[in-house]
């Protein structure tokens, strides 16, 4: 027996509640985001995520109060993505009683960011959110490149390249999104989160496309991921974290119940 | 009432130690400060850290709270935590090589690359996540079942050089000391301000421990 592979509920809040978009469109309110962190924590939850997708400034005080809200009651790992773009803002939150912070289109814009982020702060708050998408056409190697914008914009960066350097400028863990699968339900790109997790020494958590259960196992067993980041399974109520995790054990994955 | 100080010398995030602890045991006073005084006044001491052992020790260094770190050591309840933890060995192999505080005679030393798990996948660093804790008796491990999982991140583990301070160890895939305990001192790879239940307990149990094993 030795590390257990985590299981990550993930809370899109926008202006202090919790939703959850199909596909970017039909977004579903799921509630108040202290609530459901309080209810995930008492089911096993090994970490909480929260990403803010508050779209305009004045709101990002939110964000700071839900994170400050539930750090006070929940004593688990708390990872704040969304937004992340200076210095300070990671200071903020962690301020605020975050433990780990999710930059994503801060790093793409100017790399050097995580490696100044890595350096104040330490590596190990350090998550390098990629939203990766599949560009190589049918019959050639696989190939995903990285996208921003909620997955509307291409850089035209090599996603296996992008996640090695991101660990060699000090990220401390890599939060790996397929946008091709992420609202589908159609499981984990696991060709993808395999690539990368082979690729970097730094632990990799695999999002995007869960949809039951199986699909988490197979993150773990097939994709080689660390954790696994779901959202609207749990929210909706359709899995409860213990059952996920009862489900991964039957399966021989290492979990803390 | 019971004063517990939280020493901060600007390394991370000492809120979540300071809320964990007010949880633990809502009566106590708990202060995060940078303040020899107010740290040699406390009745009990928590050494936090997290970021790396060279900006660590600079900022003890600079800072004098190496010396009171040294003062309390002698004779209080005192509770180091992951990178507190291991500043507290002899010297860690971090950074090329820095000196540390040397109260338990160790060395901080960092995991191996591509070490393999029992099914043959690299184990990755930093160890991350909630491992298994095995306790050596000890009154901090009071009410906390055995094996329960704690939750770590870390790249470097402390090897001691006397097995009688070994308090814990956990497997990454080899066992690694994960607590450190002699007279009113104990120290923790884990975090246990982030450990749930039994990261609570356990903060719970360093606040009526009288600093005697």
């Amino acid at each position: 027996m030795s590390l257990a592979k985590r299981i990550i509920p993930c809370l899109d809040v926008d202006n202090g509640r919790v939703v959850k978009g199909v596909k970017f469109v039909d977004i579903r309110d799921a509630g108040d985001p202290v609530e459901i962190a309080r209810r995930y924590d008492s089911e096993g939850a090994d970490e909480i995520t929260f990403l803010d997708i508050t779209a305009t400034h004045d709101n990002r005080d939110t964000i700071v109060h839900v994170v400050e809200q539930v750090a006070s009651e929940v004593f688990i790992p708390l990872t704040v993505g969304g937004g992340i773009r200076v210095l300070e803002d990671i200071r903020r939150m962690l301020n605020a009683g975050a433990d780990k912070v999710g930059i994503n289109s801060a790093a793409v814009f100017r790399p050097e960011f995580v490696k100044e982020a890595a350096e104040k702060f330490g590596s190990q708050c350090i998550v390098v959110a990629i939203d990766a998408k599949k560009v190589s056409l049918e019959g050639e190697e696989n190939r995903w490149e990285i996208f921003t914008h909620g997955g509307r914009k291409p850089t035209g960066i090599n996603a296996i390249e992008w996640a090695v350097r991101m660990k060699d400028y000090g990220a401390g863990e890599i939060l790996l999104t397929s946008m091709d699968r992420d609202g589908t339900k159609s499981g984990f790109d696991l060709a993808l989160t395999r690539a990368i997790s082979e690729a970097v020494s730094i632990p990799v958590i695999a999002s995007g496309g869960v949809g039951n259960l199986d699909h988490l196992a197979d993150g773990i067993i097939e994709g080689k991921a660390d954790a696994v980041l779901a959202a609207s399974i749990f929210h909706f109520a359709e899995y409860t974290i213990e059952q996920a995790k009862r489900h991964m054990q039957s399966r021989g994955i290492e979990v803390r119940l | 009432m019971s004063s517990v100080a939280v020493i901060d010398y600007g390394m991370g995030n000492l809120h979540s130690i300071a809320k964990a602890l007010q949880h633990a045991d809502s009566r106590v006073n708990v202060q995060i400060t940078a303040d020899a005084a107010v740290i040699s006044a406390a009745d009990r001491v928590v050494f936090p850290g997290v970021g790396a052992i060279r900006d660590c020790m600079q900022a003890l260094n600079d800072s004098g709270l190496a010396d009171v770190i040294h003062e309390v050591a002698q004779n209080k309840p005192f509770l180091g935590i992951c990178l507190g933890m291991q500043a507290l060995l002899t010297d860690s192999e971090e950074n090329d090589g820095i000196a540390c505080l040397n109260i338990f005679p160790g060395h901080a030393r960092r995991f191996a690359d591509h070490m393999l798990s029992a099914d043959g996948n690299v184990l990755k660093i930093p160890h991350m996540g909630w491992n298994q804790v095995k306790q050596i008796p000890h009154p901090l491990w009071h009410n906390i079942p055995d094996h329960s999982r704690f939750y770590f991140v870390h790249s470097y583990y402390a090897a001691a050089d006397d097995p009688r301070h070994i308090a814990a160890t956990a497997d990454y895939p080899q066992a690694f000391t994960c607590a450190l305990a002699k007279d009113n001192m104990f120290a923790v790879q884990f975090h246990p301000e982030k450990s749930q239940t039994v990261g609570l307990q356990l903060l719970q149990n360093f606040l009526v421990w009288d600093g005697t094993a």
